[in-house]
């Protein structure tokens, strides 16, 4: 098979193991682009890509930017700040809008789960899912299998323990749904009120003991702690989630002694992750970065490199 | 398959204009020096490693190999109906004040090539890039001519010039198909 036989990048939820392996090797064919003195190639020369951003990112937005750029394309960037949302357009129309200016791509945030599939059967263009509400981040969870593929080789029997609040983290979602569909052994661990339940026919384990997820794991997937849960009540001090469930120097002795470190950032040090840990030698979180260009690129190569989208 | 209609070279054949050609490339360059393959991915790349292979046995020097995945630079992806997979590209030596002599299987409307020059000079800034195919079988489209050349035939484009090697098909020969 070459090239995706889809129009959009929704979620890893309805992707087969065949189309995430292309992503992924795509990805490792595209990541040297980014390390040479000519980071551009003219592959998606004359192709439009927008990112509309309703929520705020720097990481993904611009990683998004940089691939598309690396691949020829035009990019402009949205921010619902800056743009007709204040005025009271809806999504559906400014996306149209931008529709009827020729872009090729959206590229959507958006705090509402399923905004990105409202947008794409609305339009013409490919619809990239950059993190929708509570629902899935489907970019971040390739780009954290691919970091796992190059360092383990595979997924299968691979233990990964989520950490923090899988509850409200498209991330967590994300990446069970793609690493589930290898075999996986997947667990979530957190304070009762932040763990995401329901998972079970995933094959998901969850636990409020932040070591039993860790025992013996192979991968660590901490999770940014947003901090207004707390003026919700869902957990009582930061203070005391780092005690319970930051992940310390003593609790990933607990993993495996080759167990990567990951996190999707942006960091909160010394609450969900220590600062030795974070800069410990375990920790993939720069290659993870990286490996996020890797992975736009070869999305946007895929959906757009070729002749009429599927 | 359909069965091919002429066969252009057999193994011997082209073991012969391989020779012929790894002994071109050190008469133009006076040696092997500054000289380095790159090879076209995907015949291009076991050509190049051959070529390599004579001009140590030649010059008793190794010559570095690369290779070349020209997809991201063709300029008809949008033509084609099925996207080509994207390999890696390994140029691991240094281009400036190298000589670099691009190898492919088939030379024919010259898209190829051309895609490839702008790969290379993407990398890096050779002193020189030289062009060497086993089969020129012309119908050039853009201004580009091979500095070696393993046999020159003349084709129809209703024609397919088919490169077999051992590394890649099992055996070594080059023949002609008619396209169906």
């Amino acid at each position: 098979m070459a090239g995706l036989a889809r129009k959009d990048i929704l979620g890893l939820q309805e992707m087969t193991v065949e189309e995430i392996d292309l992503i992924l090797d795509t990805a490792e064919a595209l990541k040297d682009l980014a390390t040479r003195p000519i980071k551009k190639v003219p592959t998606l020369r004359g192709k439009a890509i927008v990112t509309l951003f309703y929520e705020n990112s720097t990481r993904t937005a611009r990683s998004f930017e940089l691939a598309a750029k690396y691949l020829g394309a035009d990019v402009i960037n949205v921010s619902a700040a800056t743009s007709s949302v204040q005025k009271g357009e809806t999504l559906k129309d400014t996306a149209r809008n931008l529709e009827a200016m020729g872009i090729d791509a959206v590229v959507v945030r958006h705090s509402m789960g399923g905004a990105p599939h409202l947008l794409a059967r609305a339009l013409r263009a490919s619809v990239i899912n950059a993190g929708d509400g509570l629902h899935e981040h489907p970019t971040q969870g390739l780009l954290d299998m691919l970091t796992i593929r190059q360092r383990k080789g595979g997924f299968k029997g691979l233990k990964v323990a989520i950490v923090g609040d899988s509850y409200h983290s498209r991330v967590a979602r994300s990446n069970i749904y793609g690493l589930s569909k290898y075999g996986a052994e997947i667990w979530l661990a957190g304070p009762s009120t932040l763990l995401a339940r329901g998972f079970e026919a995933y094959g998901v384990r969850t636990t409020t003991r932040v070591e039993e997820a860790l025992e013996g794991a192979d991968v660590v997937n901490v999770l940014r702690l947003q901090l207004e849960r707390q003026e919700k009540g869902l957990f009582p001090t930061v203070a005391e989630y780092h005690k319970f469930w930051g992940v310390t120097e003593a609790r990933l002795r607990l993993a495996k002694p080759d167990a990567l470190l990951m996190h999707p950032g942006p960091m909160n040090r010394g609450v969900e992750i220590s600062t030795a840990v974070a800069d410990g030698a375990q920790s993939v979180i720069t290659e993870q970065v990286t490996n996020g260009v890797a992975v736009r690129m070869a999305l946007l190569y895929l959906l757009l490199g070729g002749g009429e989208p599927a | 398959m359909n069965e091919p209609k002429a066969l252009l070279m057999d193994a011997t054949q082209m073991n012969r204009a391989l020779s012929r050609i790894a002994h071109e490339i050190i008469e133009r360059n006076k040696g092997t020096e500054h000289v380095a393959l790159v090879g076209i991915r995907r015949r291009g790349i076991p050509l190049a490693q051959r070529l390599a292979a004579r001009l140590k046995e030649f010059e008793g020097r190794d010559v570095p190999v690369g290779s070349l995945d020209i997809t991201l630079y063709r300029d008809d992806l949008t033509e084609l109906a099925a996207l080509p997979v994207v390999h890696k590209s390994e140029v691991n030596f240094k281009l400036p004040g190298t000589v670099v002599v691009l190898v492919d299987d088939v030379l024919y409307t010259g898209r190829t090539a051309r895609a490839a020059l702008d790969a290379l000079l993407d990398i890096g800034r050779p002193a020189a890039i030289q062009l060497a195919v086993l089969v020129d079988r012309g119908h050039r489209e853009l201004p580009i001519r091979a500095d070696y050349v393993g046999k020159n035939v003349p084709t129809s484009r209703r024609e397919r010039v088919e490169v077999h090697m051992t590394e890649v098909d099992g055996e070594d020969f080059v023949a002609l198909y008619d396209i169906e």
